[in-house]
């Protein structure tokens, strides 16, 4: 069984912070297939379309047949495990300073035999199941976890070298007046955050909800921020960034008005200054401190999340420059997973449908519940999945977007 | 004889036997910005950028771009900001003659009220007591009014804002009309937000002052402060704002020239 990841030790200021070191990142062309699917938390693998052979490594053609007709796809992932060993030496800095490090083989029920890494909870010649995650360099790697779930099964080591659990870490939530703001930091509570700061951009309101929401917890902090002007984003770096393992970035400015169908640009100027120079001021103000902290500790920086849209993908043209604004913020998002990388810290975009809240008062149902996207970010950060589609609606278009764009595109528009 | 006057006027700054009082708040991003129902248009707050500091980006000057609306901070209100005002001559910021950027000053003093009452209204019978003890406003004089509102500190206190809208001081809907039509003032200005009372939406007509006062060409000013710093009477104040082409208003650099006591 493994042990529960104690709450950090305050750290000792004197000692020199350890730099984060990054797991092997090189990986074939043919194998970023398996990145895919374990950004989304899938478990699939390359098959023949000819023999039907399930391969691994993935390779450009089946070792079976020779055929080049390769598809990826959802697999069962059961298997045995036929052997492990566990690894005392590396010559790799990074496993070098996380031996030992359980390795072994699983011989599996889709048919390949592969080398994973090891849960130290699964028994040899067992059982386990096998899991595609994402290690801190972002690439696919394979876990095998025991067939059943165990007793604080995510605090295993090397399991949470793939994952981005908030228990016992401070996270920054940066508009959590929000609807989905107080949704996110509750759900972030309840999943054992040890502090939660919540960023208030609104301090004039008087509003005794949030207040009183504010003084419910010990571990809520308060902090005044308005990601459209720069000296507050600044000002609160300089005061909480040492601070902050999982930012959350909840702000967002959703109004209704197209683009020629707009008075002006007024609409557009605010919905970007928020949604994309937002975003920007705070990756420029907390992203280098997240990243000097990526291997501070057992609980060092590990997560920025963007609250993004499944309009990010398909612009709605009823909220044209508000959709506008939100392809723009997953862009400047995807410069930021790659400028996070080199510390492994994970950049994980949500993708939501419409949400039931006051800006989305006459949009038809369905609409996801605030603590249902707030559930499924956390569930997200556990799992350590850097892209997150929430609720039907977004799935749905997620996959539409795949099968046929136009199709989307006419029916948004229609 | 103008040329001996204008230099007496400099010795008696010098000397200080003339004071300057800067009636100007900072522009600060902090600094709250009228709000209004959120689906409406909405006035940009104080927000401002380095462009370099010494540094890669300019090494050997430091400066900003800031953005704003034009009624962000202390802030005139030219007749053309409200629709009453629309068709007046020369009713933007370009097109009022400068002369009206200088004009005396009448401070009345109700901070006292409104201490024990945000809501507080000035009345007609308010000013004519004011009168009797400072003497009757003169033509063309700025009527000031001192709350003691820019000695709140931080936005909350500022904007005073109940579920039911913000809960500040102004004129009534009575004195406004009173003050053009009787004492024929230049402008009216405040410490808060705006020139009209927090609740003024629930007067009638709704924001008198600025129905009234650019209604018949004249001006606001407001988010003054050091006004306690003002006699009642005998102080001139210079408010020019920025010459902005067709402009409703602007932030601007507002001095008061008081006698020392
Ligand atoms: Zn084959």
């Amino acid at each position: 069984m493994t042990d529960a990841t104690p709450k950090p030790k305050r750290k000792n200021p004197v000692a020199r912070t350890r730099l984060p070191t990054l797991p092997p990142a090189s990986r074939s062309r043919a194998a970023l297939g398996l990145a895919r699917a374990a950004a989304e938390g899938r478990f699939e693998m390359q098959a023949c379309a000819d023999c039907g052979a399930v391969q691994y490594p993935p390779r450009e053609v089946c070792g079976s047949c020779l055929s080049e007709r390769l598809d990826w796809r959802e697999v069962a992932n059961g298997g045995a495990l036929i052997a492990t060993t566990t690894l005392r030496h590396s010559n790799d800095p990074y496993f070098r300073e996380r031996l030992p490090w359980r390795v072994g083989t699983v011989k599996m029920d889709a048919g390949p035999s592969v080398v994973a890494h090891v849960h130290e909870d699964c028994h040899e010649a067992g059982r386990v199941r096998l899991a595609l995650k994402l290690d801190r360099s972002g690439q696919a790697v394979l876990h095998a976890l025991p067939a059943e779930d165990t007793p604080n099964m995510n605090d295993s080591p090397q399991l949470r070298e793939t994952h981005c659990d908030p228990k016992h870490r401070r996270v920054l939530v940066t508009d959590g007046r929000s609807t989905l703001g107080r949704a996110m930091v509750k759900a972030l509570l309840d999943a054992g955050a040890s502090t939660v700061f919540i960023g208030d951009p609104a301090t004039w309101k008087a509003d005794a909800g949030f207040d009183a929401f504010v003084a419910s917890d010990p571990r809520i902090e308060p902090v005044a921020l308005d990601v459209t002007d720069t000296d507050s984003v600044d000002r609160l770096a300089a005061s909480i960034g040492a601070k902050v393992e999982i930012l959350i970035n909840t702000a967002d400015h959703l109004r209704d008005g197209g683009v020629m169908n707009a008075r002006d640009v007024g609409l557009a100027r605010d919905a970007f200054d928020v949604n994309v120079l937002g975003l920007m001021r705070l990756a420029q103000a907390f992203g280098p401190t997240m990243c000097f902290r990526a291997a501070d500790g057992t609980h060092g920086a590990v997560a920025w999340v963007n609250l993004l849209s499944i309009h990010a993908l398909a612009a709605l043209p009823a909220r044209g420059a508000w959709s506008a604004s939100k392809a723009a913020a997953l862009s400047a998002a995807l410069t930021l997973r790659a400028e996070f990388g080199g510390a492994g810290i994970r950049v994980m975009n949500v993708f939501p449908g419409p949400i039931d809240d006051e800006w989305e008062q006459l949009t038809p149902p369905p609409k996801l519940a605030p603590s249902a996207v707030a559930a499924a970010v956390v569930r997200g950060l556990r799992d350590g999945v850097e892209d997150l589609y929430v609720g039907d609606v977004a799935e749905e278009l997620r996959a539409r977007l795949r099968d046929n764009q136009k199709a989307v595109e006419r029916e948004l528009g229609g | 004889m103008s040329t001996a006057i204008l230099a007496q006027f400099m010795a008696e700054l010098l000397s200080g036997r003339i004071r300057l009082v800067d009636l100007t708040q900072t522009l600060t991003p902090e600094f709250p910005t009228i709000v209004l129902p959120p689906e409406l248009g909405q006035a940009w707050p104080f927000r401002i950028e380095e462009i370099s500091r010494y540094d890669e980006r300019g090494p050997a000057w430091y400066w900003n771009n800031f953005s704003c609306s034009e009624h962000t901070g202390t802030h005139f209100d030219a007749p053309v900001h409200w629709v009453t005002g629309k068709d007046q001559p020369n009713n933007a910021v370009d097109s009022i003659p400068v002369d009206n950027f200088i004009a005396a000053a009448c401070v009345i003093d109700v901070s006292a009220e409104a201490a024990k009452n945000p809501d507080f209204l000035l009345t007609i019978d308010f000013v004519e007591k004011w009168e009797e003890k400072h003497g009757r406003i003169p033509e063309r004089s700025w009527v000031l009014l001192r709350t003691d509102w820019s000695k709140r500190s931080g936005a909350k206190e500022y904007l005073n804002m109940a579920e039911d809208g913000a809960h500040s001081p102004g004129p009534d809907a009575e004195v406004v009309p009173w003050l053009i039509r009787e004492r024929h003032v230049h402008g009216f200005g405040t410490e808060s937000i705006g020139t009209d009372a927090g609740q003024a939406h629930h007067l009638n007509p709704p924001y008198p002052c600025h129905y009234f006062m650019h209604g018949n060409n004249r001006y606001g000013l407001q988010c003054l402060t050091n006004l306690d710093q003002l006699p009642p009477q005998g102080a001139l104040i210079l408010a020019a704002p920025l010459k902005i082409r067709n402009g409703s208003g602007s932030p601007l650099r507002v001095l008061a020239l008081t006698p020392h006591i």
